[in-house]
């Protein structure tokens, strides 16, 4: 994870106020967004196909002119300035490269468009190319290049004008799953050798906390919640990013008391005794999210009055590193558990049809009131 | 012994080989075994009222008179080089005009929407539906001294004698223009349909403006569908007979009417043959270059 370090003093790169999008009359496809990222940061949108993240992504480029709101650059407006005007550079998804130019022609694409001397220019794409670690495929042309090596070209092609700000349209979606871990953290790295400002799209969750200091979850045009990695996983604001994000198991009930240090919630499953408290009524109707990698499974009932239930082995996903169960608890609702396999044959031969308790801490889940 | 060779019989007339067997007879039969009478008379000569055979069987000999006249003659009547040159002269402005008016016309129907295009695609097409004959006698209508153009001319007032536009090489390009211009544009627009405008939204974000980006990228990516259409023009302009004899004039020399010359009112098929093996030559040069083209660009394609 790339966090912002702290002694860095945060200044305002983009901001974008009110920002709407409205296709063919109707379909509202970013509706009044505002976000600002900080000189360094590298930020995601993220948010399943058609939630307005790539239009989003877009309207930064220059490639849709916004119904309503404004995009500022460093303080100055850009809103109405066409892509090629933009102090910005984009990765396209599945890359763009020109294919018939060469590798080292793609890069200085855009180099040659601002007319920079040329001594300067092959300097900068030699440089370029050794970031990426392409120097001996210059002159390949793109189709001659796998994958991951067009993606690193791509990369060096948006980043060869030292644009003020990157934008990453689904950066590694067009790589196969080995590749895409060790690409991501050595996308993250070179971006930060260069200290470029980034936004990023992606419909991949692991992608963006990976990668991302910072992360949006949109959902229809809108952001659900935006955060840090760990904050919209273990804090998450509503039933719609505990879900996107993660696995999750959602209890429904209603507050039974509610203080200052904690929340009890009574759930037809169980009760939950939450170790933060919440701004609600008792009565209130709210759920309980709890990840599936913070139960505990035991043979013995738990001697605690709360946070413990019972359930029937219904399905055993056997993952290597974990095991997922599922458990059919009382009420009809299934209980996904997450354990680690610590040892060896460490599956405590468990097997379908077992009855079995399943607990956690009180700090094991949020209440969600929306 | 049998039954290997019929099965090999079969295997040799079965799936692939039957298929590809009609179209090569047909090219056999009708373009291969043409050309090699047509080769075949031109080293000949006349006699009274013949063809003289260039195979002799006599006393048990076989001799081959290779008559070079009709070649050499080219080169002593000035009148085959001047027609040849010319009529490359009239396919290559023909070509290029139908490149100016095509690009663009093409151009505007890939970035169509999409459920438009089929339609824009039969309105290329429409004129095909009447005869070619028609649609160059219409031309005729249109552009003689009392036709169309210069009546609408004449009573807007912008001249007053009417223009000579028939039998000049004005009224032979028009109609060549007209009559190829759907060549050039279907190849071009299939060719710029398939244009990735990702492509060109990259470079506009790397500091391209539109102009720039079509000089750097749409037009060096549509370079084969400019290669195919300007042959598909090219080619047949260069042979072209019908337009020349009905909308050409004494200025608009065309190698197919010195063809039909010789071969209708001459009566010399051996000459009529050797203009016709020449001209093939020279269509053939444009042609090798072409398939060299597209081979390369092809395997760059698949690899």
């Amino acid at each position: 994870m790339a966090a912002v370090k702290d002694d860095v003093v945060l200044e305002d790169l983009l901001r974008i106020d009110g920002l709407i999008k409205v296709f063919d009359g109707s379909v509202r496809a970013v509706d009044n967004v505002s976000l600002t990222v900080a000189k360094g940061e590298i930020f995601a949108l993220l948010g399943s196909s058609g939630c307005g993240k790539s239009t989003l992504l877009r309207m930064l480029a220059g490639f849709e002119t916004p119904t309503a709101g404004r995009i500022y650059l460093s303080g100055k407006d850009i809103t109405d300035l066409p892509p090629y005007q933009r102090p910005i550079n984009m990765m396209f998804q599945s890359y763009a490269l020109f294919p018939h130019l060469n590798v080292w022609d793609n890069v200085a694409f855009g180099l040659r468009r601002d007319g920079m001397p040329k001594d300067e220019l092959a300097e900068r794409v030699e440089s370029m190319l050794k970031l990426v670690q392409l120097g001996k495929f210059a002159k390949r042309k793109p189709h001659q290049l796998s994958g991951g090596q067009q993606q690193r070209v791509a990369l060096a092609r948006s980043l060869a004008k030292r644009p003020k700000l990157l934008l990453l349209d689904e950066p590694l979606g067009a790589l196969d799953k080995k590749l895409r871990e060790s690409t991501q953290l050595e996308l993250v790295n070179i971006i930060e050798q260069v200290g470029v400002t980034c936004v990023l799209v992606t419909h991949d969750q692991e992608e963006a906390m990976t990668m991302a200091s910072r992360i949006a979850v949109m959902n229809e045009g809108y952001f659900l919640q935006i955060g840090t990695p760990d904050e919209i996983y273990e804090t998450p604001n509503s039933r719609l990013v505990a879900d996107f994000i993660g696995n999750v198991n959602i209890f429904e009930g209603e507050v039974v008391e509610d203080e200052a240090d904690h929340v009890t919630v009574r759930c037809p499953e169980c009760l939950h005794y939450v170790g933060h408290g919440i701004t609600g009524t008792p009565g209130m109707a709210v759920g309980v999210a709890l990840r599936p990698e913070k139960i505990h499974l035991s043979r013995e009932q738990p001697d605690k009055p709360h946070n413990w239930c019972a359930g029937d082995v219904a399905d055993i996903a056997y993952f290597g590193a974990h095991t997922t169960y599922h458990l059919t608890l009382v009420t009809g609702m299934t209980l996904k558990v997450q354990q680690p396999n610590l040892t060896r044959h460490s599956g405590q031969g468990l097997t379908w049809g077992d009855r079995i308790y399943a607990h956690w801490s009180q700090d094991a889940m949020v209440v969600l009131t929306q | 012994m049998l039954a290997r060779l019929i099965s090999r019989f079969r295997s040799v007339f079965r799936g692939r080989n039957a298929v590809i067997l009609v179209p090569m007879l047909w090219l056999f039969v009708l373009s291969a075994v043409p050309l090699l009478i047509v080769l075949n008379f031109s080293f000949s000569e006349m006699e009274i009222a013949s063809v003289a055979s260039i195979w002799k069987w006599a006393d048990d000999a076989l001799t081959i008179k290779i008559n070079l006249g009709n070649y050499l003659y080219f080169g002593q009547d000035p009148l085959y080089f001047d027609t040849y040159l010319s009529s490359l002269k009239f396919a290559a402005i023909t070509t290029l005009w139908c490149l100016a008016l095509g690009y663009p016309f093409a151009y505007f129907m890939a970035r169509a929407q999409a459920h438009l295009r089929p339609m824009l695609v039969m309105l290329v097409m429409l004129p095909f539906w009447t005869s070619f004959l028609l649609r160059i006698y219409a031309w005729k209508t249109l552009l003689v001294s009392n036709g169309l153009v210069n009546q609408l001319l004449m009573a807007l007032g912008v001249i007053h004698t009417p223009l000579q536009m028939m039998n000049t090489p004005f009224s032979l390009t028009i109609g060549m223009v007209y009559a190829y211009l759907p060549f050039m544009i279907l190849p071009l627009y299939a060719n710029l349909v398939k244009l990735d405008v990702r492509l060109l939204e990259a470079a506009a974000d790397l500091g391209a403006s539109p102009w720039k980006t079509f000089w750097l990228i749409t037009v060096p990516l549509s370079k084969r569908g400019i290669i195919a259409g300007s042959m598909l023009v090219f080619i047949p302009a260069v042979g072209e007979y019908v337009i020349p004899e009905l909308l050409g004039g004494p200025d608009t020399l065309m190698i197919g009417r010195v063809l039909w010359d010789e071969f209708f009112s001459n009566n010399d098929w051996p000459m009529a043959s050797a203009v016709t093996i020449v001209m093939i030559l020279l269509i053939l040069l444009p042609i090798t270059i072409f398939n060299k083209y597209n081979a390369e660009s092809k395997s760059e394609e698949q690899a």
